[in-house]
């Protein structure tokens, strides 16, 4: 198989997959975020009710991923893993907290505050150590002979933490504009006042991470002040994206918010792989270090090429019946 | 006292894997028994077939979905703990393990939400389908989860240089030799425990005279099923035991307890082994059985412990034990299926209220067998990872500290407990709440909301302190 470079594909699929599932599972880990600030107890049934039939479904895109990892990139498996062995464990159990919430809140009456903490504590946590994951992947990895050798906590320095919170705040932004998508009335009034400040915190954000990344990694510094210039591009449309969120908060728009949003995420995400490309476990080894075998990134991709399409036709044909706004008082219980 | 991330990790492994493991064991046979279920609804259009198959499926959403949250653990448990021989099996595994996750998405994707939220709006052929569609699939993921697994015991069809594992036969590598046997060993146990939950909860409702006709059905076709299966489980796990013996003769000599190399071995019944003088300090045993078994001759060599270096020996006093409650529950399962088929004259088993309850509580021994076995296999293994070429010291990951290990133990078990707990009080609501819906339940049936697993059962979580607000 030396037509193509299997490598290439797979980091193109992953990255996809990572593209996905930030997108997707973003808004609905933002709305858990937004809980206990919601006006009352029917928005946050709306709340709730705008994600409960594609949640799950978000998150096939991380299982999918991880399992991804380990077949096609397993350096990047045994060593983000291991270098952020208590991240990920708060992670997971953020994400089953939220799970169980999702499936028990609507049944419950008397222990529904219960759930909504589990639901809102559950998606904060695994909102904030997703963003220390993208900080530690800026900060790099201490390791040797293809095996992390740090410490327990090098993945929690100041500059994570920021990008820790840098994430809830993005992940926030995409839920209320996502809300302005689903819900009329005063719960939409109240998303639409929300943005705005939830954009200032994710400007002060960007800007922030984008000066000291730099002085975090000097590699980072050289691609972006080395003489590669189109890259530029990137940051530029993720600024126009802002630009075009704030026109149609004022607008009153109620899809182009939340497609603005996706654009900025987007952009960022794009700007953060081209800072490290081709190096996938910084600072020390590129896709092609990490790679398994060739016949086994083959073997995994014959499969994985038959299931994604279905997944994302599955994942639309749901997005489509539940389209619509969600009204109060609708719905699952 | 130093903290071991050796055995913090093993402890961990263990526990997710185990409390991961109780929920797939469990909805494996009991896809295969609704898809039974709607087949015969299909073909005789008796209400109490379909009655039971809704409130069965409702069951198997809940714990379906339970299985899925507890898996979602697993998948990362190979590389926070086992980095290095996450990075070393990858090659083999990486692919496997994907190919579980691809199947169970696809099945989720394309079959699971027409069998949960399908009723009445599909033709009832496309339903029946659907059933038989999941229940293939879970037959698929264990098909992969176990071939993984049985490599690691048996690893063939690969080449081990420069610290890696390189495929040289997908063939070989997927049907390793312990694969088949272990696999069947493992799907007679779920069909065994969907088998015994079923007549539990069946005898639980005859106790209380709810839905008579649609419970006998259910309890009698339990019965059947068990009889034929529990003598083949003892069979099936003699051809695996047979074929331990051949790959793994360290592992059969730790369930023996046999420390030496001998003929004309007994089977013990009751015994103290003791690692330390290698030895067992107290015994009991029938004089040369174990030699029979093992190789079907009353004198017949049988290779003891002291074949491998000490440090080479499993944990023999947990093996030994565990096999000896797993066999214990094997033939007390047995003996309850006979039991079954001599009340059945004069339709005394649908009314013995003893062995209806003896019934109710044998619900949970298969799950207790099939941890045990487990338990037997893996702790069998110690201390090869990988048998004979990687040990459990070797995968461990490198940066882990016995602080950082106890530190995801601790949280595991606080989560787990959590979410074990809500599941399983809600688990016992759908149950109370029985096969025959109620008036409310069918007004929600109509809410166009469905696509959660659990959606497919409507009972609240919690009694309600007012009466609740219907929309």
């Amino acid at each position: 198989m030396d037509m193509f470079d299997l490598s290439l594909i797979w980091a193109l699929i992953i990255g996809f997959g990572i593209m996905m599932y930030v997108l997707m599972d973003g808004f609905d880990l933002g709305l858990g975020i937004l809980f206990p600030f919601a006006p009352d107890e029917d928005a946050r049934d709306v709340m709730m009710n705008s994600v409960a039939p594609v949640w799950d479904g978000n998150e096939t895109w991380l299982v999918l991923g991880g399992a991804g990892l380990l077949g096609a990139f397993p350096l990047v498996y045994s060593v983000f893993l291991p270098a952020l062995y208590i991240g990920v464990f708060l992670m997971l159990a953020g994400l089953v907290f939220r799970g169980v919430a999702f499936e028990l809140r609507f049944k419950s009456r008397k222990n529904r505050h219960w759930w909504n903490r589990a639901f809102c504590w559950g998606s904060s946590v695994a909102a904030f150590a997703q963003g220390a994951v993208v900080g530690t992947y800026i900060q790099g990895f201490e390791t040797e002979n293809f095996a992390y050798v740090g410490g327990a906590f090098d993945w929690l320095t100041p500059f994570t933490v920021l990008t820790g919170i840098g994430m809830m705040i993005g992940y926030a932004l995409l839920g209320t504009t996502w809300l302005i998508l689903k819900s009329e009335g005063y719960i939409q009034e109240w998303a639409y006042r929300l943005t705005p400040k939830l954009l200032v915190g994710v400007v002060m954000i960007f800007f922030a991470i984008s000066l000291w990344t730099p002085f975090v990694n000097p590699v980072v510094w050289q691609r972006w002040f080395g003489n590669i210039e189109i890259i530029w591009i990137l940051p530029g449309l993720a600024t126009a994206c802002m630009a075009l969120l704030v026109m149609s908060i004022r607008q009153r728009r109620e899809l182009l918010p939340f497609l603005s949003t996706l654009g900025i995420f987007l952009f960022t995400y794009l700007g953060l792989v081209v800072s490290k490309w081709p190096v996938i476990v910084p600072p020390n080894y590129t896709i092609w270090d990490a790679a398994s075998a060739p016949e086994s990134q083959l073997f995994l991709l014959i499969g994985v090429l038959f299931v994604i399409p279905i997944i994302l036709t599955y994942t639309a044909w749901t997005y489509w019946v539940f389209r619509g706004k969600v009204k109060v008082g609708e719905g699952y219980h | 006292m130093e903290l071991d991330p050796l055995v913090l990790s093993r402890i961990q492994f263990a526990f997710v894997v185990s409390f991961h493991a109780i929920f797939p064991v469990f909805t494996i046979g009991l896809a295969s028994y609704i898809a039974l279920l709607h087949g015969l609804f299909y073909k005789t259009e008796n209400p109490a077939w379909e009655r039971l198959a809704v409130f069965w499926t409702k069951v198997f959403a809940v714990v379906f979905g339970m299985g899925v949250v507890s898996g979602i653990v697993m998948s990362f448990q190979f590389g926070t703990n086992w980095s290095n021989f996450s990075q070393a099996a990858a090659n083999f595994l990486g692919p496997v393990l994907s190919y579980e996750v691809v199947t169970a998405f696809f099945l989720e994707a394309a079959f699971l939400g027409v069998l949960l939220f399908g009723r009445g709006k599909v033709p009832q052929g496309v339903h029946l389908f659907a059933a038989i569609m999941v229940a293939i699939g879970t037959f698929i993921s264990t098909f992969w989860i176990l071939s993984a697994n049985s490599w690691m015991h048996t690893p063939a069809g690969v080449e081990f240089t420069d610290n890696s594992f390189y495929v040289v036969s997908w063939m070989e590598a997927i049907f390793n030799p312990s694969f088949p046997y272990r696999f069947g060993h493992m799907a007679l146990a779920s069909f065994i425990t969907g088998g015994f939950v079923v007549a539990g909860v069946s005898a639980w409702y005859l106790l209380q005279g709810r839905d008579v006709d649609a419970n006998k059905r259910a309890l009698s076709m339990c019965l059947w099923l068990l009889l034929i299966l529990t003598p083949a489980q003892a069979l099936m796990g003699d051809f695996h035991g047979l074929n331990t013996l051949e790959y793994q003769p360290t592992k059969v000599a730790a369930m023996e307890g046999n420390w030496e190399t001998r003929e004309g071995v007994p089977l013990l019944l009751f015994a103290l082994p003791d690692q330390e003088a290698q030895e067992n300090r107290f015994e009991v045993g029938i004089p040369k059985l174990a030699s029979l078994i093992l190789t079907h001759d009353l004198d017949g060599e049988v290779p003891g412990l002291n074949e491998v270096a000490v440090e080479e020996q499993p944990p023999v006093s947990i093996v030994f034990w565990a096999f000896r409650v797993m066999v214990g529950l094997g033939f007390l399962m047995i003996a309850v299926s006979l039991a079954g088929l001599v009340l059945r004259r004069g339709g005394r088993v649908y009314e013995h209220r003893g062995f209806l309850q003896l019934l109710r509580v044998m619900s949970v021994t298969p799950f207790i067998a099939v941890l045990a076995g487990w338990i037997v296999t893996e702790a069998g293994r110690a201390p090869w990872l990988v048998y004979g070429i990687m040990t459990h010291a070797e995968g461990l990951t490198p940066s882990l500290t016995g602080g950082m290990a106890l530190f995801t133990l601790l949280g595991y078990i606080a989560v787990y407990g959590v979410v074990f707990y809500a599941g399983v009080y809600y688990l016992t609501r759908v149950v109370r709440n029985g096969m025959v819906p109620k008036e409310e339940e069918r007004l929600i049936d109509e809410v166009e909301r469905p696509m959660r697993p659990w959606s497919a059962t409507h009972i609240p979580f919690d009694d309600d302190p007012a009466p609740a607000e219907r929309s």
